[in-house]
């Protein structure tokens, strides 16, 4: 019985540091367009300190990731995201970041938008 | 133990806790840029009337169970979609309008046999749409469209081929079965035919050093073979074949749902020849007499929501062939070894192979990490081959067991990769040579470690190492190593390097020495296996693919270039026409092998395939370097397909046309033969022309029509001395090109989904 509560409040312990959690799925917006843009994400995703996992859904938008919170967290994610020229939800590539992206993934633009659309993704 | 499993229980719950509400937002998938809400979405759990709709920002909040698996998320205008659900996890879906339902969707074709810009490994995949061209029937049949895999003759009695990759033959390739090791040992030669061809799903063609994953036997590359899949294969398949040469085929497949996880099916092959045929007038049967039975029976469970999956086989086959003079019979006509002969004997053999295959598979992938699975694989086999050919007698019986545990994860992030694990062999042969009998036992066990990593954009590379410990071949490490890289658009240059040993059965590699008077004659050495030492080798490759357009169609051409060095070799010694030699390499031995292959799509539906091949396979044999008989320097390979487009119902025609080319061979030694058993020092070139045409009605019924061999090439004398077969130069070993000369067939496939 001792043994028991021993490993009750052993598990009790692990609950509670929770909030951090070592393998957290998180899943983010992320503005692109193509295959190109998928791999340029995941890429500043996965060069963030922390990050394990990253994929990049192309039809929903949805980065989703699997991080430790003890070593980073969304923000950064969204910051090296941003840098490498895509809009996250929280933080806007900068104009210069934007630039860098090759032509064919100018997301901000519709007519590159309806481009990739039309080709059936 | 008993701690864990507490401690388990406990950990069930923890993990459940708090996770009655599933929240989503729902979004328009025609507005995607400012992931605006949708308000007054209708969200409910599907066959349930729990449901309610989103807010103003678009979030829902609805009750959730572990039941509930589907959730529908309708909208005015817009198409309803059912997600499948498997936590509580907050979810974002956007939801498309109707009209965008009608824009036409432009698909691009899938190429039969597709070539990988990605993967590390010079590996390209035959899917079942490339298998279907050649009709005919079964693995080893399988790579006829193929250039980058040779298949060859092995003598002129059995009609067995046996395939090539690089110049070497199927013991230096390993050919796994959904990665488990299948065609050695005993069924070295036959085991490809053992294999029937409805039952391949797709074939991987790995160039090079391969993986150490799979143990340590592949030399020259690997194939692997993954067979249908009771989930996936139609419910019911029934496909029928007959060849103007005699032989019949049936092949039956069903598939049967068990419970929500669990899926069985059950294959049945049979085939059967009993027409005799003797076009080349030589006295003896061109094809063998033949019949067998193959049943499997598959299991196949997956819990997609814990990451649980499973496989479970289970094989019986039985095979029997008669070959021979055509009026042999069995019954009254056998001669026994040391039997005296008065000279009216006729001369005929018999094989009979029983197999049984069990084998398990059990995959776990964690549902929160998908980086991180194990695997468990098991397989039994019991090989029972009892064979007889004239005077002379082969029996074996092979016993294996292999294990396999794998577990696989990352360091640090998904760029590095690796995967480690433990393999257990055992192989227990006992062998009937004539009048001498053979017993071996290999055990062995071994650790393997690979390490993956890829940069995501331009270069990656696996490196793998095993230790393995056997009680015959030693200790020992086996490197492998594979790069790639993207130097520019549309380009994959790939390298590798590896080391390969293996224990070489001679007599079950070499079956064809018993159809001939030759004297076996082994030089030991002392060796742990048949007095001779195992096989050791490197291999090195460089390949280069580039992808192009060219007037809007697209291609693809590849280099390659592999070498095989052998540190030591069993050398096979046909050279002496009265005697086949067994020793070890002393000096060099290597195999040279340069491809290059273009695809092309002409123009739409219309593809083109081109290869052209050069081989330089040279060995030190006791009397002095000769290139290796039979392997032909030079080889061009031509395939053309066209498919109509699909109708309504799925209708098409689908047309093929394969062209080979075989350059000059060189025959081994003949010259100390009487003069009309001589047969010069080489075979001179020739040309082979397939056809098939395929008429598919619906996505249920297909006919297909058939012609191999069109041009009606023949070898004149594919056996030597077939005037006096109990003499003493009699041989069926050399044989370089087909036998039977012009067949058409004809066959039909029927499908239930």
């Amino acid at each position: 019985m001792k043994k028991i509560l021993i490993i009750m409040s052993f598990l009790l312990i692990g609950i509670s540091v929770q909030a951090q959690k070592k393998n957290a799925k998180v899943s983010i917006e992320v503005d692109g367009v193509c295959m190109m843009c998928k791999k340029r994400i995941e890429k500043a995703a996965l060069s963030t300190k922390g990050v394990k996992f990253a994929s990049w859904d192309m039809k929903t938008h949805q980065l989703s990731l699997i991080l430790d919170e003890r070593k980073t967290n969304i923000k950064t994610v969204q910051k090296n995201v941003a840098a490498a020229g895509h809009d996250t939800k929280g933080i806007k590539a900068t104009e210069h970041a934007y630039n860098s992206v090759s032509p064919c993934c100018k997301y901000r633009d519709p007519e590159v938008v309806k481009n990739h659309n039309k080709g059936g993704q | 133990m008993k701690k864990i499993i507490i401690s388990i229980l406990f950990l069930i719950p923890s993990l459940t806790f708090g996770q009655s509400i599933l929240k989503g937002m729902i979004m328009d998938r025609s507005y995607p840029e400012g992931n605006q809400g949708v308000e007054g979405v209708t969200v409910f759990w599907l066959n349930t009337n729990v449901g309610t709709s989103t807010n103003e920002k678009g979030w829902f909040s609805i009750p959730y169970k572990e039941e509930y698996k589907k959730l529908v998320i309708s909208y005015v205008g817009y198409r309803t979609d059912t997600i499948s659900i498997s936590s509580a996890e907050t979810i974002h879906h956007f939801i498309t309008p109707e009209n965008e339902l009608d824009e036409v969707q432009i698909t691009s074709r899938k190429e039969a046999t597709q070539k990988s810009f990605l993967q590390t490994a010079n590996t390209f995949t035959v899917n079942s749409e490339e298998l279907l061209k050649a009709a005919c029937c079964n693995l080893a049949e399988s790579f006829e469209t193929n250039p980058s895999i040779d298949v060859n003759f092995s003598d002129a009695l059995t009609g067995t081929r046996q395939i090539q990759m690089l110049g070497l033959k199927s013991p230096y390739l390993l050919i796994t079965q959904e990665n488990i090791p299948s065609i050695r040992g005993a069924a070295q030669v036959f085991g490809l035919t053992f294999t029937p061809g409805t039952w391949v799903e797709s074939i991987q063609v790995t160039k090079g050093a391969g993986s150490v994953i799979n143990g340590y036997e592949s030399i020259s590359g690997q194939i692997n073979a993954e067979l249908v899949k009771p989930f996936t294969d139609n419910k019911f398949f029934l496909n029928a074949y007959g060849s103007l040469g005699g032989r019949l085929e049936l092949n039956t497949h069903f598939n049967e749902r068990v419970s929500d996880k669990w899926q069985t099916g059950l294959y049945v092959h049979g085939n059967y020849r009993g027409q005799k045929f003797d076009r080349n007038d030589d006295g003896f049967l061109d094809f063998p007499l033949a019949n067998q039975i193959n049943v499997m029976n598959r299991w196949q469970y997956t819990d997609a929501e814990k990451g649980w999956v499973s496989f479970i086989n289970l094989r019986y086959m039985d095979d029997s062939k008669q070959t021979g003079q055509m009026d042999y019979n069995p019954n009254t006509d056998r001669v026994l070894p040391g039997a005296v002969l008065s000279g009216v004997e006729v001369w005929g053999g018999e094989i009979d192979t029983k197999r049984l295959d069990a084998s398990a598979k059990l995959g776990y992938v964690f549902p929160e990490l998908p980086f991180q699975s194990f695997g468990f694989q098991f397989a039994y086999s019991n090989h029972q081959q009892d064979s007889y050919f004239g005077q002379r007698i082969y029996n074996i019986e092979h016993q294996s067991v292999y294990s396999n545990f794998l577990f696989s994860s990352i360091i640090g992030d998904t760029r590095n990769k690796f995967t480690t694990g433990l393999t257990f062999t055992h192989d227990g042969y006992n062998e009937l040579v004539e009048l001498t009998s053979f017993t071996r036992v290999e055990n062995s066990i071994g650790g393997f470690f690979e390490y993956a990593y890829d940069n995501i954009e331009n270069f990656s590379f696996n490196a793998g190492v095993r230790i393995d410990s056997h009680n015959l071949l030693g200790t020992f490490v086996t490197p492998r190593i594979h790069l790639r890289y993207v130097p520019w658009e549309k380009a994959t240059l790939r390298l590798s390097a590896g080391q390969g040993r293996k224990s070489t059965n001679i007599f079950a590699e070499n079956q064809q020495l018993f159809s001939s008077a030759r004297q076996i004659d082994i030089r030991s050495t002392g060796g742990n296996i048949y007095g001779l030492n195992p096989e050791v080798a490197w291999n090195y490759g460089i390949s280069y693919l580039q992808g192009f357009r060219l007037s809007e169609q697209k291609g693809n051409i590849t280099f390659d270039f592999y070498r095989t060095q052998f540190q030591n070799q069993v050398v096979v010694d046909w050279e002496n026409p009265q005697q086949i030699s067994f020793y070890n390499l002393e000096g060099e031995s290597y195999a040279n092998s340069f491809q290059v292959e273009v695809n092309y799509s002409l123009i739409e539906d219309l593809d083109l395939r081109v290869a052209y091949k050069y081989y330089d396979i040279e060995i030190d044999y006791s009397n002095g370097r000769l290139s290796k008989p039979l392997v032909p320097n030079h080889r061009f390979f031509a395939n053309i397909g066209y498919e109509t487009q699909k109708q309504l119902k799925g209708s098409q025609w689908k047309f093929d046309l394969t062209y080979n080319w075989i350059g000059e061979q060189r025959l081994p030694n003949t010259s100390t033969n009487p003069v009309q058993y001589q047969l010069g020092d080489n075979a001179e070139s020739y040309s082979l022309l397939n056809a098939q045409i395929t008429k598919v009605f619906s996505d249920k019924f297909e006919l297909y029509l058939g012609g191999e061999n069109l041009t009606n090439m023949r070898q004149k004398n594919p056996i030597l001395a077939s005037d006096n077969p109990f003499g003493n130069n009699f041989d069926s070993t050399i044989v370089y090109a087909p036998i039977f000369g012009r067949m058409f067939y004809s066959g039909l496939r029927f499908k239930i989904d």
